[in-house]
C-alpha cells in the first residue's frame, strides 16, 4: 500500500510531526547528578559532609562531600548513591552528626532522621520522629528532639526528646520537655535541652530543660531567656545557650550555664545564629533580623570559653565577609583549624562554602546546595 | 531552619492560597441558557463552528466565548485560560487547588480580574483563584494585554498590566417566553458530584432576573506518581476534599431613557483540605481552610444625547477565611487563623464625543480596603484608601486609531497598630495605537506602551513577622508591537485569524519574599526582570467535508524572562522560576449533526522552580491531551445534552508547581437539560 493512499493531507502530517517532536522533549525520569569541583587535596585536613537545608516544601535537602585525599568537593551526592530512596533526602535538613560509623541527618519536614554509612553515604534506614529538630548521642543511644506535641499518646503542648536504639533505629522511649525544643547537649549524666516555644510568637519559652540521663526524666527547668536555640557543652563543665530574642525589642544573646549549680552564670551581648566550639574558642556568627528596622544585622566573633569573654568581632580577616550575604553555617577543622563558613545568600540561590585559613584568610570557595548549614567531619 | 519559619511559612503560604474570591469549579455546560425552545433548539442540533467573527481591537486580546467556551474540556475559568498564548497557569492541582494566571511573566499580581465590569479585588494577597470560577455561569472570557481598549470604563480598568474580563450569562428571551432555565449534573473522577440550577425570569419588558447556583463536592483523590527511574512510587492524593456552594442572583434592567443597569449579589461558601507538598517520607498534610465570600455590585450606564455617556459602578465585598493546621499546636491549641476583609468601591466614568473622530473620557474611583486577623501576633490591622483618576482620549484618523491615558493613583494607608505604609501617589501613562493599512481588509498593525505598578499587598506589608511596611510598589513597563488579521468567507476557509505580538517588558522593584533560615523571611523590593516575548496564534475554520464543521487553533508563546536583579550573582540573566521558554496549545474541533468531538493539547516546556538554571532546580516539560464527545437531542421538546470527557489521555504525571502533583488520566460526565 502506498503511503499516499491514506490521503492524509500534508497539513495534518505537519501537525503529527510537530507533536512527535514535542513529545521527544521530555527526557524521562532520571537522577539529578551533582557536580565535582577540585578544591585541592590536603593530607592533614579532614574530609566532611555538608548538609544543605533546602527551602521548605521544595524537598531540596542535599548532601555534599569533601574528600581531602582527592581534593574533590562533590555536591548533591545522595541521589546518585541512593537511587532507590523515594523523593531523595527530603525536606529541610536541620542537623547532621556522625556516631558509631553512621551518619545521621535530621530532615525536619520529612519527619525522619536519615541514617547512612559514614564512609559511603549509603542509606541504612531511617528513624521516624515527627517534626524532628536536632540529634545527639549518649552511651550508644541517639536522642532526637521534636516539635511534635504527641509522644507515646500523651497529648499536650510540650515537645519531647526521643531515645533511639542505634542498632534497630526504633524509638525506645520519650521524655517531655518544653515547647518546640531545639538543640541538646550532654555533660556528665545530664542533658540540656533548649526550649524555644517558636509556635507561639507571643509566648516564647525561656527555659532549658535538664534531663537526668540515668532515669531519663526531666529534673529541672533553668530560666534563661526568650526563644532558645543552640546548646553546646564545653570541656570546663559549662553549657553555652543561644537565645534568638523576639526579633523586636529583645535581642539575640549568648548565655553560659554552670552545670554544677545549674544556674545561668554569665551572658555575652552578642547575636548568635550558630556556634562551633574548637579547642578553647567558640566561633560564632549572628544574622539578627529586626522587625523594628526591617533589616538584618550580620556579625562574627570568637568567644574564649575558658574565660567566657568575647575575643574580637572577626575571624574572617581578609574582607571576604563583605561577599557573604547571609552566613548560614560555621565549622572548624579539628586538625588544621581551618574555618568553614557557608553563605545562604537570599535562600533561593545556590549557597557558597568558603574555606579560611586559621588566620582568617580565604583559601577557596565552592558552590554548595540550597541553604548550606550543617557540617560533620570524617576523622582520619 | 529557624523555628519561626514553620509557623510563618505554612500560614503565609496558605494566605497566598486563601482569601480569594470564588465561584467554585464546575464544568462547561450545555448550550447557552439563551437558547430558545424547539425550533431554535432543533437548529442547534446541527453542526457549528466555534469561532466567532470579531474585529481586531486596539490592544491585544484573546477571547473565549459562547460555543468555543463550552466545547473545551474545562472545569473552571482557569482551565480555559490555559489555552491562551502569553500566559502560564500556576496550578496546585486537583479540585480545590489554587490556580492563578501569570501573564507575560510579570507575575500574578499584575493581572486584574473583572467580573461583569467590576474588579475582583483582594488587598490581602493581590491574587484571584481562577479555579473557583465555574464556567457554568460564564458567557465570555477576555484577556487583554495592557488594558481593554475602550474609553468608558472605571479607572481601575486602566490600572493593571493586563486584565481578564469575565462576563456572566445574561438572560435573553425570545417571543413570549417568560421563564426558562437549565439543570445540569456532573460527575467523574475525584468523587465529583456537581449539580447546578439556573433560572431566568422575565419580570417585565424592561426587567429580567436570573438566579444561578451550584454545589460542588469531591473527595479530591487521585493517583500520582514520582520516579527517578529506580524508585517508582505511586500514591493517592489525600486531604484534598472540597465542598463548595455558590449562589448568584442578578437583575437586568433597561430604562425608557435608553439607560441600562444591573445589580448582582454573590455568595460562595467552601471548606477544603489543603493537601500540601509531597516530600520524602511525608505524603499527608493536615491543613484545612474555610472560605466565605460575599459581594453585591451594581452598574448603571446612561447616554445623554449623542455625545455624552455616564457609567456608574458600586460594590461592597466581604471575605472571610479560616485556616487550621493541626500539626502546629500553640499554647492556645492547634493553629487557627481567621482573616476578614471588607472592600467598599464606587466609580464614575464619563465619555464625551467632541467630534466624530475625537473622544475624551474621565473616570474616578474611590476604594476602601480593610483587613483584620485573629490569632496573628502583631498584625497591624490596616486600612487602605485608594483614589484613582484616569483621563483618556481617543482619535480615529482614517486608518489610524490612537488612544492614550494618564492615570493618577493616590494611596493613603492607616493601621490601628504598629507601622503603616507610606502614603503614595503616582501618575502613569499608557499609549495604544493601531493602523489599518488596507480598507476593507481587517488587518491591523498595533503597538502599545504602558507603565503601571502594583501596590504591595497587605500580606507583603503587614503579615506579622513577614511583612515589611517600607515596601514600594512594583513597577512594570511594557512595549508591544503586533498584528492581527481576520477574514471571514464562504469559501474553503470560513474563518481565518492570525494574531502575533512581540514585546519587551521590564519589572523593577520586584517584591521578593525569601523564606528560609536566618534570613528572616523578609519582603524586599530587590528583584528586576527583563522579559522578551512573542505570542502568536492562528485560528481557522476550514470546510474539509460539507457535512462536518471543523475548527483548529494553534497558539505559541516564547518567553525569555531573565533575572537581572544582580549582575554579580551566579543567576544573572537566568530564566526566572516557572517560566518555560516555549509553550503552546492546539485545539481541533469537529461538529457533525448532533455530535461534537473536541481534542485539546497543551505543551509547557522545561522550566526551573527557582531563579537559577541548574539541574537541581530543573523541571521537565509536560504536555497533556484531552478529548471530549458530546451529543444533543430533544426530549419532550427540551434540549438535552450529554458530554463525556477524558482528560490527560496519555496519563502523564507532572507537576506544575514543584511537589504539587497533577492528576493523571481522569474523566468527567455531564448531563444537562434546558427548559
Amino acid at each position: 500500500m502506498r503511503f499516499a493512499s491514506f490521503h492524509i493531507p500534508r497539513r495534518y502530517l505537519l501537525l503529527m510531526v510537530l507533536f512527535t517532536g514535542l513529545a521527544a522533549c521530555r527526557k524521562g525520569a532520571g537522577i539529578t547528578p551533582g557536580d565535582d569541583t577540585n578544591v585541592g587535596a590536603d593530607s592533614l585536613r579532614n574530609g566532611f559532609y555538608l548538609l544543605n537545608e533546602g527551602n521548605m516544601g521544595m524537598n531540596l535537602a542535599t548532601l555534599d562531600y569533601y574528600n581531602s585525599g582527592t581534593g574533590i568537593y562533590s555536591s548533591n551526592i545522595y541521589g546518585t548513591i541512593n537511587p532507590g530512596a523515594t523523593k531523595e533526602l527530603g525536606d529541610v535538613g536541620n542537623d547532621m552528626q556522625i556516631y558509631g560509623g553512621k551518619l545521621y541527618a535530621v530532615i525536619a519536614m520529612s519527619d525522619k532522621v536519615e541514617v547512612m554509612d559514614v564512609h559511603t553515604a549509603k542509606r541504612l534506614g531511617q528513624i521516624n520522629v515527627p517534626s524532628c529538630r536536632y540529634i545527639t548521642f549518649y552511651k550508644g543511644k541517639a536522642y532526637v528532639s521534636s516539635y511534635a506535641t504527641v509522644a507515646g499518646g500523651t497529648p499536650g503542648v510540650s515537645g519531647y526528646v526521643a531515645e533511639v536504639d542505634t542498632a534497630t533505629l526504633q524509638v525506645i522511649r520519650t521524655v517531655n520537655v518544653g515547647r518546640q525544643p531545639e538543640e541538646m547537649a550532654i555533660t556528665g549524666d545530664k542533658m540540656y535541652v533548649a526550649n524555644s516555644g517558636g509556635y507561639s510568637q507571643g509566648h516564647f519559652e525561656r527555659t532549658v530543660s535538664v534531663i537526668n540521663m540515668n532515669t531519663f526524666t526531666e529534673t529541672k527547668r533553668i530560666d534563661v531567656a526568650l526563644n532558645l536555640h543552640h546548646v553546646k557543652a564545653d570541656k570546663y563543665g559549662d553549657v553555652y545557650v543561644t537565645s534568638r530574642g523576639d526579633y523586636y525589642e529583645v535581642h539575640s544573646k549568648l548565655y553560659v550555664i554552670d552545670t554544677q549549680k545549674d544556674i545561668v552564670k554569665d551572658s555575652l551581648p552578642t547575636a548568635v545564629s550558630d556556634i562551633w566550639i574548637s579547642g578553647d574558642s567558640a566561633y560564632i556568627y549572628g544574622v539578627e533580623w529586626s522587625y523594628v528596622t526591617n533589616k538584618n544585622t550580620v556579625s562574627y566573633g570568637i568567644v574564649d570559653i575558658k574565660n567566657e569573654r568575647l575575643l574580637g568581632d572577626m575571624f574572617i580577616t581578609d574582607g571576604t565577609d563583605k561577599q557573604i550575604t547571609t552566613p548560614s553555617g560555621v565549622a572548624v577543622d579539628p586538625t588544621t583549624k581551618e574555618i568553614y563558613v557557608t553563605d545562604a545568600k537570599d535562600n533561593l540561590l545556590p549557597g557558597t562554602l568558603y574555606c579560611f585559613s586559621p588566620a582568617g584568610k580565604k583559601k577557596w570557595s565552592v558552590t554548595a546546595g540550597n541553604i548550606p548549614g550543617h557540617f560533620a567531619f570524617v576523622r582520619h | 531552619m529557624d523555628n519561626r519559619h514553620y509557623i510563618r511559612y505554612v500560614s503565609f503560604f496558605i494566605l497566598c492560597i486563601a482569601a480569594n474570591y470564588g465561584l467554585h469549579a464546575q464544568d462547561k455546560v450545555a448550550y447557552p441558557a439563551t437558547s430558545p425552545k424547539d425550533t431554535a433548539a432543533a437548529r442547534m442540533l446541527q453542526g457549528v463552528t466555534i469561532f466567532s467573527n470579531r474585529t481586531n481591537p486596539l490592544s491585544p486580546v484573546q477571547t473565549l466565548s459562547g460555543i468555543a467556551l463550552e466545547k473545551m474540556n474545562s472545569l473552571s475559568v482557569a482551565d480555559a485560560l490555559r489555552f491562551f498564548s502569553g500566559v502560564q497557569l500556576k496550578d496546585y492541582g486537583g479540585l480545590g487547588g489554587l490556580k492563578t494566571l501569570n501573564v507575560r511573566s510579570m507575575g500574578t499580581n499584575h493581572t486584574a480580574v473583572f467580573y461583569d465590569g467590576i474588579q475582583l479585588g483582594n488587598a490581602q494577597n493581590g491574587t484571584v483563584d481562577l479555579g473557583r470560577f465555574s464556567l457554568d455561569n460564564i458567557e465570555q472570557i477576555d484577556l487583554y494585554n495592557a488594558q481593554k481598549g475602550t474609553l468608558l470604563q472605571p479607572a481601575r480598568g486602566f490600572a493593571s498590566a493586563s486584565a481578564i474580563y469575565l462576563q456572566s450569562r445574561k438572560p435573553v428571551f425570545h417571543g413570549n417566553e417568560k421563564t426558562h432555565g437549565k439543570v445540569s449534573f456532573k460527575t467523574g473522577s475525584f468523587g465529583l458530584v456537581n449539580p447546578a440550577v439556573r433560572m431566568e425570569q422575565r419580570l417585565s419588558d424592561r426587567l429580567s432576573a436570573v438566579v444561578s447556583s451550584e454545589w460542588l463536592h469531591g473527595n479530591g483523590r487521585y493517583k500520582f506518581r514520582y520516579t527517578n527511574g529506580t524508585y517508582d512510587t505511586t500514591a493517592v492524593r489525600q486531604n484534598a476534599a472540597i465542598d463548595a456552594a455558590r449562589v448568584e442572583a442578578g437583575l437586568f434592567g433597561q430604562g425608557k431613557d435608553s439607560s441600562t443597569w444591573q445589580a448582582k449579589a454573590y455568595y460562595y461558601n467552601s471548606t477544603r483540605g489543603l493537601p500540601g507538598a509531597i516530600v520524602s517520607n511525608k505524603f499527608l498534610n493536615g491543613q484545612h481552610q474555610w472560605d466565605r465570600n460575599f459581594f453585591v455590585q451594581s452598574s448603571y450606564n446612561k447616554p445623554f444625547g449623542k455625545r455624552y455617556t455616564l457609567l456608574l459602578n458600586a460594590k461592597f465585598t466581604y471575605d472571610y477565611v479560616r485556616y487550621l493546621d493541626t500539626a502546629i499546636v500553640t499554647v492556645d491549641g492547634p493553629l487557627m487563623n481567621r482573616y476578614q476583609q471588607k472592600e467598599y468601591y464606587i466609580s464614575a466614568a464619563n465619555q464625551y464625543k467632541i467630534t466624530s473622530f475625537w473622544d475624551v473620557a474621565l473616570s474616578a474611583d474611590f476604594q476602601v480596603n480593610n483587613m483584620t486577623a485573629v490569632n496573628l501576633d502583631r498584625f497591624a490591622i490596616p486600612t487602605r484608601y485608594s483614589t484613582l483618576v484616569a483621563a483618556a482620549t481617543q482619535l480615529h484618523l482614517g486608518p489610524v486609531a490612537l488612544q492614550g491615558n494618564l492615570l493618577t493613583t493616590i494611596i493613603n494607608e492607616t493601621t490601628k497598630a504598629y507601622t503603616a505604609g507610606r502614603d503614595f501617589n503616582a501618575i502613569t501613562p499608557t499609549i495604544l495605537a493601531s493602523w489599518q493599512p488596507f480598507q476593507g481588509e481587517d488587518l491591523k498593525i498595533r503597538a502599545f506602551y504602558k507603565n503601571i505598578f502594583r501596590m504591595p499587598t497587605f500580606n507583603d506589608m503587614y503579615y506579622s513577622t513577614v511583612g515589611n511596611p517600607a515596601l514600594k510598589p512594583e513597577y512594570t513597563k511594557q512595549y508591544n508591537i503586533g498584528t492581527g488579521y481576520t477574514r471571514n468567507s464562504d469559501g474553503f476557509l470560513q474563518y481565518f485569524s492570525l494574531q502575533a505580538d512581540a514585546y519587551y517588558s521590564h519589572v523593577k522593584d520586584k517584591i521578593v519574599a525569601s523564606p528560609g533560615r536566618n534570613f528572616q523571611w523578609m519582603m524586599q523590593n530587590i528583584g528586576s526582570v527583563d522579559i522578551y516575548g512573542i505570542d502568536a496564534s492562528i485560528q481557522l475554520s476550514p470546510v474539509l467535508l460539507n457535512a462536518v464543521k471543523t475548527d483548529f487553533s494553534v497558539k505559541y508563546t516564547y518567553q525569555k524572562a531573565l533575572d537581572v536583579s544582580n549582575p554579580a550573582e551566579v543567576n544573572y540573566k537566568d530564566q526566572i522560576a516557572y517560566i518555560p521558554v516555549h509553550s503552546g496549545s492546539f485545539i481541533a474541533h469537529a461538529s457533525w449533526h448532533k455530535w461534537d468531538v473536541n481534542y485539546s493539547f497543551i505543551y509547557v516546556g522545561e522550566r526551573y522552580f527557582l531563579n537559577t538554571n541548574i539541574p537541581l532546580y530543573y523541571m521537565e516539560p509536560w504536555y497533556t491531551s484531552d478529548v471530549s464527545v458530546s451529543t444533543s437531542f430533544l426530549f419532550s421538546h427540551k434540549l438535552v445534552k450529554l458530554t463525556g470527557e477524558l482528560n490527560n489521555v496519555f496519563n502523564q504525571y507532572y507537576d506544575v508547581v514543584i511537589n504539587y502533583p497533577m492528576p493523571g488520566r481522569y474523566y468527567r460526565l455531564t448531563a444537562s437539560i434546558n427548559f
